[in-house]
């Protein structure tokens, strides 16, 4: 941290513009992130008449929710008209047992790659560390022969299976550093003790790893939830997650273009992962730092 | 019965002594798998004759150079060169800049930071439909600046096939500015106040603290920022998709889609897989190098 005041030569009314200037800076950016927010809320709650009349930062002069209600129950993906609810729980059905086998099973990796170190764990750890990063393109046509074969293609479980297999690495690589940091010597008394691999997991590893399980399951949630070329790769019709339900609404050719509609229902895809956000911030960016840096 | 007992001892502390080996096991072999046996799948099928189904027969390089003759790919790798670079150079100056003046004891940092990366938490395709209704040319920004009296405004991007890829480069931006200045922000707090003491002791001004001191010392973070916005620059899709759709016609496909379109709509298998090893080969070029740097690098300082 350096600083403008106390870092600074300089006369005290001279500061005093500066930080005047480095505040209207912040705010000006402020309003630039939100600015979008805003134009998508207002406009989700105009009519759409009210839409073409106004301007795009008016706010709405009659609010009306019939745009939300219709997104969530009436709009059409495909030729399907049911709403987007249908998708959300979906998404929610992939979502939840996706980011629960994923996190447990890098949770019980990570416990095996630093506290039961075996010969060539280095090696199998750098080995599945590579799935983090590759361009997912490459996999997609095998990926939809083998869910064919498995009779698994267009359905929940097939996406709960890709995104467990393609989070595995990340999930892994999160718990795997967390737990490098903790002492050897917590495992080695307690198998003195007499306790088993298991036993040393359940009772000693997992009660110390809250905060890192909280950002494994963040992390993963945002990634499975806001996913779009799994969805549409492998989920068409009435199994596709939010996301792919979302832009087949918006880009929708026939009939009035409802904007209102369009905005209600990216209001809608965006909350879960928006609410998590504020909830957990601070975990959202743990992992994201996590994530992209290193091993 | 005593021998018996005394073997199935000596097979639990057998497995005790595997369970770790046992455990990591599923996931090694689903990522042998999923992860390279794909790839080498992937990579075949691109040596071979699959149009609208997957074959066997071996085509040699047939695939490549169907591929590298098509218009369109050539339209996507320099989309790439064009959206990639903007994309890294700005999110790098806007991350950079918000991270400095956010280091500044600023009062309401905390709100300040959560509106400045909650774009992150968002889907593309949540970014890429508000950012199509924002740059329609019809009701959006240039209707707005109409209201405001500036009637000459002009802004239509969107469906001008010259200009589709740049409203990805500043959806882009806006999405993913914020993770940069979050990035930058950690490493700042990390450098050491006593080494920015001694050079304003000797009497240097703020903004050679910044540029003298403080950025150089902080360069490894620009060269993850980079490693990172590059990896996702090459996988970016799902924005594309949402907002421009590649069009108008084909002028803003990026090879993700691209990929995705021989592959799934256009019956093209072969040269699906042969762009998507291509898309493999560009990430591997810039990621390989830089992991094994940082191991290297890890190893060396502990």
């Amino acid at each position: 941290m350096a600083d403008i005041q106390t870092y600074s030569h300089d006369a005290g009314w001279k500061n005093t513009v500066l930080r005047g200037l480095l505040y209207l800076v912040l705010i000006l950016f402020a309003a630039y992130y939100l600015f979008p927010l805003i134009v998508m809320i207002a406009t989700s709650l105009k009519s759409l008449d009210e839409i073409r009349e106004g301007s795009l930062i008016s706010l709405p002069r009659v609010v009306t929710f019939d745009a939300w209600n219709y997104a969530w129950n009436e709009a059409c993906v495909g030729v399907e008209c049911t709403g987007i609810k249908i998708y959300f729980w979906n998404s929610v059905k992939m979502a939840i047992p996706a980011v629960l086998i994923s996190t447990f099973l890098g949770a019980i990796n990570g416990y095996a790659l630093t506290k039961w170190r075996f010969k060539g764990a280095n090696i199998v750890f750098a080995l599945l560390l590579f799935g983090c990063f590759i361009p997912f393109q490459v996999v997609l046509l095998p990926m939809s022969q083998v869910l064919g074969k498995l009779g698994l293609a267009s359905s929940t479980p097939g996406l709960v299976l890709v995104h467990v297999v393609y989070g595995l690495c990340f999930t892994t690589l999160f718990f795997r550093n967390y737990y490098v940091s903790i002492p050897d010597e917590l495992v080695k008394a307690a198998t003195i003790d007499g306790a088993g691999f298991f036993t040393i997991f359940w009772r000693i590893i997992l009660p110390i790893s809250t905060p890192i399980i909280v950002v494994s399951v963040i992390w993963q949630f945002t990634q499975i939830w806001n996913d779009f070329l799994f969805g549409a790769s492998f989920a068409s019709g009435a199994n596709a997650p939010m996301t792919v339900a979302l832009n087949n609404i918006v880009n929708t050719t026939t009939g009035v273009k409802q904007y209102n509609v369009d905005m209600a229902a990216a209001l809608l895809t965006g909350l879960p992962t928006l609410l998590v956000y504020v909830l957990a911030g601070k975990y959202f960016v743990r992992g994201l730092t996590a994530g992209s840096v290193k091993g | 019965m005593g021998a018996s007992q005394s073997t199935e001892s000596n097979l639990m502390a057998s497995i005790q002594r595997h369970l770790s080996k046992i455990v990591v096991a599923p996931s090694f072999a689903a990522s042998l798998f999923f992860v390279y046996g794909f790839i080498l799948w992937t990579g075949y099928m691109a040596f071979s004759k699959s149009r609208m189904l997957p074959v066997w027969d071996w085509a040699g390089l047939r695939q490549y150079e169907r591929l590298w003759q098509m218009e369109r790919w050539h339209v996507a790798i320099e989309n790439l060169l064009i959206f990639g670079g903007l994309f890294i150079v700005t999110c790098l100056f806007i991350g950079c800049l918000l991270a400095v003046l956010l280091d500044q004891r600023i009062r309401a940092e905390g709100a300040l930071r959560t509106i400045f990366l909650y774009p992150m938490a968002l889907s593309f395709i949540v970014t890429g439909t508000v950012w199509k209704w924002l740059l329609n040319p019809g009701l959006g920004l240039e209707s707005m600046m109409h209201d405001l009296g500036w009637t000459s405004f002009k802004f239509d991007w969107l469906v001008n096939s010259d200009m589709a890829i740049y409203t990805v480069v500043i959806a882009a931006v806006w999405q993913a500015s914020g993770f940069v200045m979050a990035m930058f922000l950690a490493a700042l707090r990390g450098v050491d106040q006593d080494i920015i003491r001694a050079a304003y002791m000797d009497g240097a001004s703020l903004p050679r603290i910044y540029f003298g001191i403080i950025i150089p010392s902080i360069r490894p973070v620009f060269l993850s920022a980079i490693v990172v916005l590059a990896h996702l620059a090459v996988k970016s899709f799902d924005l594309v998709i949402a907002l421009t759709g590649g069009g108008p016609g084909y002028s803003s496909d990026l090879p993700a889609t691209f990929m995705y379109t021989m592959a799934f709509q256009r019956n093209q298998l072969g040269v699906g897989a042969a762009s998507a090893m291509m898309m493999l080969a560009t990430v591997m070029a810039i990621i390989v190098p830089y992991l094994y740097s940082e191991l290297r690098g890890g190893k060396k300082n502990g």
